[in-house]
């Protein structure tokens, strides 16, 4: 870790003034030091925005729910309001990593995370996303846990959110402040694509401050959603693949709407609304799933070690379905306490 | 004799816990300290001007130090010292000042000894700071240039050029001479398999990370806190590589947060630590990075190749085990992979073979069950593997097979309960509701089923040395320079010396962890108990007769005369078994004697010819 | 390097440090406070060695600079017991067997408090899930598992070799 100077904001004037140059906003820092320590981020100045009061979840007028910036993951998670109208983001976050990181981690922090890459991680080896040009190790080298949508020649790395997953698939809205004013990103537009400038994970400007997350109404979805994670560890991993699935179900077993999207397979979660247009007007079964499913997974390609994710994922998308509709579980309750 | 160590913090029951026998379930004597946080680990003692180090890992894994870089390093401020091959303290030069207790053939890694690199991650420099913060960001800015040379550590890619290992390791045997002709019955049996097992690097990783604290007093006398399986190996490793007198060193490990054997040999912290320790004339603490845990000896990635031949009820006709094992290209690593399979079941016509491949890798070493984890889990998959083909119960071949004798020496086991474990076991997991189908159960999604596995392993015993200490107020003091890794050497010897000297555990203290104790070897092998146990039941027999002949000895001693057969100790009291009021207590004996205390010491040395029969 | 004051309740005393900002809480415990009873595992959040409880909630202390906890109450391991009377999770793990080593047990209790304190788990598979950020090399789970359910009151078989199992599952 870099010699760093300390600066703990008493509002967003203050916080946007400092951060200029090599200065980084810091709120649970779980991730942010753990990559300052690899060597891999070396800001000079740390910009504590925890007291900047963006820690609150409320309902906003016109429905919809306010998520804090700096409101903790696990406050998330176990929220009444999120739990009772939006238990695929309980179920997504309560998959992620640990209790002691969950209770840290901010919600701003979750989608500004980085990606968990190995060689990203490993500053002996050369990665375009820590050093533009220097080269992809990852293309051609050990590729598990690597990209098999939306990569390019300069890198295939995966974004390691399950929250992100899970807002992706609410079509949630990020509210951001910066010294020019505040603005909104849609979600599918917040987290890039590589392409030709992996050193750049969102759209963020440099110095911009998110304030809150705004989640559209979604109660349709809160009897029928589901967030299935597949790792090689029982807890604790981050997903191979995984898969937020809602469903809106008519009385006549019709699908009336539906959201897919996938995480561990792309720089960002990967929705497809054209894939989710499959499931409207039919009936809920595991034909109309598969066909979702392949819209999903167009133009997937496997770097040989990861091949398998593209079945994998093609079957979890089927099965993420199948659980939706037969109930919502939003992952606080464990696997062996439900009847299968 | 051995005084109570105050800074090892001896732990002891809690009062009340009373008397013990040895088989009753008894909490740990250690254990107040660790669920209070109270217990010290290596990194966790201090010294006054106490120093950081923080070591910087090499990149490659083969070629040469062209130059190392230090100047930004050493502007950081805090920075003392950066040590690197180039400016370290003298070492010695020759291979046998670098073997430790459990160094395989070969030559040692010598940590910054020279410009070789020698394998991946291997040790390059050690910046030296008065902060950690400090020591870390600096090593960070040290640079190396390297001579790359072309490299080789892939055992798949390299095993056709595999070899005999010739150099021998302390407790290594290797594969017996074939038995009958293998290959030819095999080659012509009714039923066989064959089957090829592949086993990947595994890496010890105690969470602990590997840490020594040196602490320099002011007549140069360093004592090391040191995480390792025996304070004697690292005092005695130190003492050598440095040129230091046994009157110099200390090493001490009261606690240690796991090992599995990675223990069982220094790691490179300790004689880095001790390089800053010499120059600066400063106490220094090095602790590695849970990364740098993988920079070291480790569990021996392996090829097994397992070939079985039955006839059609199931009795063995043929085994053939060969594995070849990665070492690196200083040492050879050796560990007994295939001779299990000679040695468990019944079988006429026995081939085993073992060889290495050296590649540039740290020399493999010892981690729990070696060669055993490896060999037994090819062997008893390739009998699984049978037992299908044959489409017998898994369980009733292994009983076919059954050895009453070792059949590899035509021995007895010196204890086999197995059969006993097979009727338990199958009883107490519903064995006979088994369906003999693989993948013939479900349950919901999950396919589900039983399986079975033996294992074996050797009663190893080395010796030891134990002494002891009875004060006046009948508190016991053993000492031996055991170790204790979480295995609960601290609570088996307590609870032995107690049930012994029939003493409350509460009086007893058995104290480890200080080279300068009694001499114990290694805690590995899951022999320590087996070996300091019984050097502790010895010493406790010394000190029983020598309270006897002093109670006799007593005036109107009650036991006048008794024999040493006809009495017990109890309760704090020496009693006549078939009358247990005719005692006298220990207390008394001791006033009586006009000793503050009494003390005895025992060596322990295996029986080698009882030891040899079986 | 600046140094910044940082002011913490730590088990229940008020102590002022002056540390750089790049000291982790984790580290200034051990190297400054005097507290070495939390232990560093890995340095990185993936042990849960190093879990604290600020404001009754768990944390990795490695995770967070001792500057960004001015003004917060901390408890660690030694600070869970009152004076020579153990909190009811050390009698627990002690009487369980919940260790080998030692190493992840300060970690492992001051989780247990948070789990507790946090009022989610409601059964012994969820205490599972929830203590997976402690990791114990050793393989003491069964016996924290005990330890964590019996003073939670959970009913639950005891680690007793006998209980009732399904067959062709692990009866952990």
């Amino acid at each position: 870790m870099n010699p760093i100077a300390y600066f703990r904001a008493a509002d967003a004037a203050e916080a946007l003034a400092h951060a200029s140059g090599g200065a980084r906003f810091i709120a649970g820092g779980t991730n942010l030091l753990d990559l300052m320590k690899e060597f891999v981020m070396r800001p000079a100045a740390l910009i504590d925005i925890n007291n900047l009061s963006l820690a609150e979840i409320a309902p906003l007028a016109g429905g919809g729910l306010r998520l804090g910036a700096t409101a903790r993951n696990a406050d998330t998670a176990y929220h009444p309001l999120v739990r009772e109208s939006y238990p695929l983001l309980t179920a997504a976050i309560l998959a992620g990593a640990s209790p002691q990181i969950r209770n840290m981690a901010s919600n701003g922090g979750n989608l500004l995370q980085r990606t968990r890459c190995h060689y990203f991680y490993d500053i002996g080896t050369p990665c375009n996303k820590r050093l533009p040009g220097s080269g992809c190790s990852a293309v051609g080298g050990l590729t598990r846990q690597h990209a098999i949508l939306g990569g390019s020649p300069q890198c295939i790395a995966t974004h390691p959110s399950d929250m992100c997953v899970a807002l992706a698939a609410l079509g949630a809205i990020v509210h951001a402040r910066s010294a020019a004013g505040e603005r909104q990103i849609a979600f599918a537009d917040f987290h890039r694509l590589p392409d030709d400038r992996p050193e750049q994970d969102t759209t963020l400007a440099s110095g911009e401050l998110i304030t809150h997350i705004e989640l559209p109404p979604a109660s349709q979805f809160a009897a029928h959603s589901a967030y299935l994670k597949i790792r090689d560890r029982a807890s604790y991993a981050f997903a191979l693949v995984s898969v937020a699935a809602m469903l809106d179900i008519g009385d006549d077993g019709v699908v009336r709407e539906a959201r897919l999207a996938l995480g561990g397979v792309a720089h960002k979660p990967w929705r497809l609304p054209a894939a989710e247009a499959l499931l409207v007007g039919h009936p809920a079964d595991a034909a109309h799933f598969a066909a979702a499913a392949d819209a999903l997974l167009v133009g997937a390609q496997g770097q040989g070690e990861n091949n398998f994710k593209i079945p994998l994922a093609r079957r979890a998308v089927v099965r993420a379905l199948e659980q939706a509709v037969a109930g919502t579980h939003d992952n606080t309750r464990s696997e062996r306490d439900r009847a299968d | 004799m051995t005084e109570l160590i105050e800074a090892l913090r001896t732990p002891v029951a809690d009062q009340g816990t009373g008397a013990v026998t040895i088989g009753m379930p008894v909490s740990r004597v250690d254990g107040r300290d660790k669920v209070t946080g109270q217990a010290r680990y290596a990194a966790e003692h201090t010294a006054d001007g106490l120093l950081y180090g923080v070591v910087v890992s090499g990149t490659i894994p083969r070629g040469r130090i062209a130059a190392i870089h230090a100047d930004a390093a050493l502007a950081v401020a805090g920075v003392v010292e950066v040590i690197t091959h180039l400016n370290r303290p003298r070492i010695r030069s020759f291979d046998i000042f670098y073997k430790d207790m459990t160094a395989p053939g070969g030559s040692p890694f010598r940590p910054l000894y020279d410009d070789k690199i020698a394998y991946s991650g291997q040790p390059v420099a050690l910046v030296v700071a008065e902060t950690f913060e400090a020591a870390r960001y600096a090593a960070r800015l040290v640079e190396v240039d390297y001579e790359v040379e072309p490299h080789a550590t892939s055992l798949t890619e390299n095993r056709e050029r595999s070899y005999k290992p010739s150099r021998m390791k302390a407790g290594f045997t290797p594969p017996p001479d074939p038995k009958g002709h293998a290959d030819e019955v095999w080659e012509k049996a009714a039923v066989r398999v064959e089957g090829e097992y592949y086993s990947g690097v595994e890496h010890h990783n105690p969470l602990e990370m590997f840490a020594s604290t040196v602490i320099r007093s002011d007549d140069g006398h360093l004592t090391i806190y040191d995480k390792t399986q025996s304070s004697q190996n690292s005092r005695w490793y130190v003492s050598h590589v440095f040129g230091l007198g046994k009157d110099k060193v200390t090493v001490r490990n009261p606690y240690v947060g796991g090992a599995f054997g990675s223990g069982l040999r220094p790691q490179y912290q300790l004689p880095l630590a001790v390089m800053a320790a010499l120059q600066l004339k400063r106490s220094v603490r090095v602790v590695l990075t849970r990364q740098q845990m993988f920079t070291f000896g480790h569990r021996p990635e392996t090829l097994q190749r397992v070939k079985l031949a039955a006839e059609p009820d199931g009795t063995l006709s043929a085994i053939i085990h060969e594995a070849v094992a990665e070492t690196s290209r200083m040492e050879d690593y050796v560990e007994v992979v295939v001779n299990w399979s000679g040695e468990l079941y019944a079988c006429e016509h026995v081939r085993l073979g073992y060889h290495l491949v050296d590649l540039d890798h740290a020399s493999p070493m010892d981690m729990r069950a070696p060669g055993a984890a490896h060999g037994v889990y090819a062997l008893e998959v390739a009998m699984d593997e049978l037992s299908y083909t044959l489409k017998m119960d898994p369980l009733a071949l292994r009983l076919k097979n059954y050895a009453e004798m070792d059949p590899s020496r035509g021995l007895p086991y010196s204890t086999k309960e197995l059969r006993a474990c097979y009727e338990q076991g199958a009883a107490r997991f519903g064995w006979d509701q088994r369906s003999l189908e693989p993948g013939s159960m479900r349950e919901g999604r999950e396919l589900i089923g039983w399986g079975m596995a033996t294992g074996i392993w050797d009663a190893m015993q080395m010796f030891a040395r134990a002494s002891a200490v009875l004060h006046a107020d009948g508190s016991l003091v053993v000492s031996s320079a055991a170790t204790d890794i979480g295995t609960g050497t601290y609570t088996a010897m307590s609870i032995i010396a107690a049930d012994a000297m029939g003493l409350p555990l509460e009086q007893v203290r058995f104290q480890l962890g200080d080279s300068t104790l009694p001499v114990a070897p290694i805690e590995g092998g899951s022999s320590h108990v087996a070996t300091v146990g019984s050097a502790v039941q010895g010493v406790c027999e010394k000190l029983q007769k020598k309270l006897f002949k002093l109670a006799k000895k007593l005036p109107s001693s009650p036991l006048a005369k008794a024999r040493f057969a006809d009495i017990e100790f109890s309760g704090g009291f020496v009693r006549i078994s078939s009358q247990p009021g005719v005692a006298v207590s220990i207390i008394d004996i001791i006033a009586g004697s006009g000793e503050q205390r009494l003390e005895e010491k025992y060596l322990m040395l295996p029986n080698m010819l009882k030891q040899m029969k079986y | 390097m600046s140094t910044y004051p940082v002011r913490l309740e730590l088990n229940g005393e008020s102590r002022q440090f002056e540390v750089e900002a790049w000291v982790t809480l984790l580290d200034l415990l051990r190297e400054r406070a005097g507290l070495t009873g939390t232990k560093k595992g890995c340095d990185h959040g993936q042990c849960g060695a190093c879990t604290v409880l600020v404001g009754g909630r768990r944390i990795n202390a490695c995770l967070t600079l001792a500057v960004m906890q001015d003004g917060q109450q901390v408890t660690t391991v030694e600070g869970l017991a009152q004076g020579a009377q153990l909190h009811p999770l050390q009698q627990a793990f002690i009487e369980h067997d919940a260790f080998q080593c030692g190493y992840c047990t300060p970690g492992q209790l001051c989780s247990a408090v948070g789990l507790m304190n946090e009022g989610e788990a409601r059964t012994v598979a969820e205490v599972r899930e929830l203590m997976s950020g402690n990791i114990c090399r050793c393989g003491a789970y069964p016996g924290i598992v005990a330890a964590v359910t019996e003073v939670m009151g959970l009913a639950q078989h005891a680690d007793n070799p006998d209980r009732p199992y399904l067959p062709g599952t692990v009866p952990a």
